[in-house]
């Protein structure tokens, strides 16, 4: 299927997700919510449990189809409900997108998950290593010729592959986890295994990472520096980071715009500072996470 | 008792074996998709490699070839409908489409003529008197082919991403890989495979039945690739050549040889519950160089890059 393209696109918007809604049955787990990402900035997705962060996760991804909306990522459909509410207008009978997962990832999103998924037997270094797989376009029958000399059609494993595992020997040491390379994932520390999801991601040369909760299972401290590795990933990597956090302080000196989701619906959008002073952010959301944390 | 005639039927026998279960390690081991279908296509090559024989004459090796390729269309054919499919639905109906395909071949009343010669395929009577044409040598090639075909390919991006389908479907779509298709080559591969050693089978016993084919073989050859242990070449080696062995070995003991191999099973099942190598693989490499010293040595002067060269070396 051709793929729905707008020519005049800002280039500085990686991503936009349009009057998007998604419905269960009778559950409307995320209703109605637009925004868009600029590029290089760290987007900040926030709200109570429920809210449906994960969700939208899954809607941007092509886990779920979208029952109303568009989601448009650097110009071009990646997904489209039935229906598309059209400035207050709605089109209905659209042509529904839904473009498979790894076509979407391929076009340069990756991802983390919230109960983290990790190719679990295997080593630490083959998570990042088969995640690489996109820089190499060697076939079946060159796959079989390991040697170095040879014509140049014939000797292509050897040089995409030795390529592929200087990348994962550069990531597996920026993260900060080359000592364990030769451990099988599952038995990593939690936090580890936090970190080599995030290498498994960038392994893709993602231009989108989405992270959902990176944080979560950790302590304060352990927290602080993930938050400023996030940053220096942005940075070193020029990448657009949209983060799903579920406590509210945690995103603030680290993002650059937050967006508040409540019962699966909008309820503001802006810079850190000014979702701060908001009152019915205060009200519906930081009240009660002030609850939470006394209790906590 | 164990004559060299007899000791190399044993060792034909595990040879085509071994082919089936390579294949099948693939599906099963490396890309985690339970066949229980799979005789179907070990009996759809052995048809098609004796009538490319014995009715068009066409030579023994082509006929492999031609025997291989009708299976992994076939393979292609099925995944192509079933790939979608949810594990459990995918085992069911390769089980249906495996046993469809030995039914047919019970109920096939068909004669034609090629070139003045009669060709009848006879339901379940089957097909008599076929050329013996697998010799032990030949199939020692074959296999040693396909054995390092499959060890260089499963060390590649297409195994890693076939095992990556095994560990977590989302995660692999999640890191861009296209499952539908790592999971179609798998289906392809195990299918040719099944296809080819269908056709040594047929040249070897020099007879065909469609109850050679039964669904039991199907999970005979499953049990196999667990027994070895999932996602290892060389645990795959190991398990056939000793389930094909242990039968014949427990021979002596008469009609109790079917207790003992079960018994062998379900021990090993406990004490090494991921089969014999546990998804490792033997370090043959290893094992190679150590028999090259005891020879006197001449392998000692390898180029000094020829780890490099092997792939294994830039990882370090
Ligand atoms: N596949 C599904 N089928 C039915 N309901 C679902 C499905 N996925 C999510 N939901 C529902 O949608 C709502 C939003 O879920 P979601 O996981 O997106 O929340 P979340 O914001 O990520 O929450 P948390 O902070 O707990 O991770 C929940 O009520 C959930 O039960
Ligand atoms: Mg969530």
């Amino acid at each position: 299927m051709k793929d729905v393209v707008f020519p005049d696109w800002d280039p500085n918007v990686v991503l936009e997700l349009w009057h998007v809604t998604k419905r269960f049955g009778g559950l409307t787990a995320v209703g109605d919510v637009s925004f868009k990402i600029k590029k290089g900035e760290i987007f900040a997705l926030i709200g109570p449990n429920g809210a449906g962060k994960t969700t939208i996760f899954n809607l941007i991804t092509g886990v779920y189809a979208l029952t109303e909306g568009r989601v448009i990522f650097n110009g071009t459909v990646v997904g489209q409900g039935e229906d598309i509410i059209k400035d207050d207008i709605r089109e209905t009978a659209v042509h529904p997108i839904h473009k498979k997962p790894y076509e979407i990832m391929s076009r340069g999103m990756a991802r983390t998950f919230q109960n983290i998924r990790l190719f679990k037997s295997e080593t630490v270094y083959n998570n990042v290593l088969t995640a690489c797989h996109a820089n190499a376009d060697y076939n079946i029958f060159q796959s079989l010729w390991r040697l170095k000399v040879g014509p140049k059609w014939l000797t292509k494993y050897y040089y995409q592959e030795k390529a592929l595992r200087e990348k994962t020997e550069e990531l597996l040491k920026f993260m900060g986890i080359w000592q364990y390379k030769d451990m099988i994932a599952v038995n990593l520390p939690y936090g580890q295994q936090r970190k080599l999801e995030i290498a498994r991601a960038l392994a893709t040369d993602p231009k989108l990472l989405l992270l959902d909760e990176p944080a979560a299972g950790m302590n304060p401290e352990e927290t602080q520096v993930l938050m400023g590795l996030i940053r220096e990933i942005r940075d070193r990597f020029d990448l657009t980071v949209l983060i799903i956090e579920h406590h509210m302080d945690l995103v603030m000196n680290v993002s650059d715009r937050v967006f508040v989701l409540n019962f699966g619906k909008p309820l503001a959008e802006g810079t850190p500072a000014e979702i701060q002073q908001n009152p019915e952010v205060i009200e519906a959301y930081l009240g009660k996470e002030e609850d939470a944390d006394v209790n906590a | 008792m164990f004559s060299w005639y007899y000791i190399e039927g044993i060792l034909i026998q595990s040879c085509y074996t071994l082919l089936i279960v390579l294949g099948l390690s693939i599906l099963t081991g490396y890309t985690g998709m339970f066949s229980f279908g799979h005789a179907g296509f070990v009996c759809i090559g052995a048809y098609v490699s004796v009538i490319c024989t014995m009715s068009f004459g066409l030579p023994y090796w082509l006929a492999l070839i031609i025997a291989g390729l009708v299976s992994m269309l076939l393979g292609a054919g099925l995944g192509k409908i079933t790939l979608g499919l949810k594990g459990d639905y995918f085992c069911i109906a390769t089980l249906g489409v495996g046993e469809a395909i030995r039914l047919v071949f019970n109920n096939l009343q068909l004669s034609w003529k090629v070139g003045g010669k009669d060709f009848l395929l006879d339901g379940a009577k089957g097909i008599a008197s076929i050329p013996l044409h697998t010799t032990f040598l030949s199939a020692l090639i074959i296999v040693a082919f396909f054995l390092t075909a499959t060890a260089l390919l499963m060390k590649s991006k297409h195994g890693r991403n076939m095992l990556a389908v095994r560990e977590d479907e989302l995660a692999a779509q999640m890191s861009g890989i296209n499952t539908f298709r790592s999971k179609m080559l798998a289906m392809c591969m195990s299918a040719l495979y099944a296809g080819i050693a269908g056709g040594m089978l047929a040249h070897y016993f020099g007879y065909l039945q469609p109850k050679m084919f039964l669904m039991t073989k199907s999970t005979e050859y499953t049990i196999m690739v667990i027994f070895g242990g999932m996602g290892s070449i060389t645990g795959s080696v190991l398990g056939t050549v000793l389930l094909c062995a242990l039968p014949e070995l427990l021979r002596a003991v008469g009609d109790w040889r079917l207790v003992f191999y079960g018994l062998a099973v379900i021990i090993i099942m406990i004490v090494r519950p991921k089969g014999l190598m546990g998804g490792k693989e033997l370090p043959v490499d290893k094992l190679f160089s150590a028999i090259g010293r005891l020879f006197g040595g001449k392998k000692k002067d390898l180029p000094p890059d020829s780890g490099a060269a092997s792939g294994e070396g830039a990882q370090t």
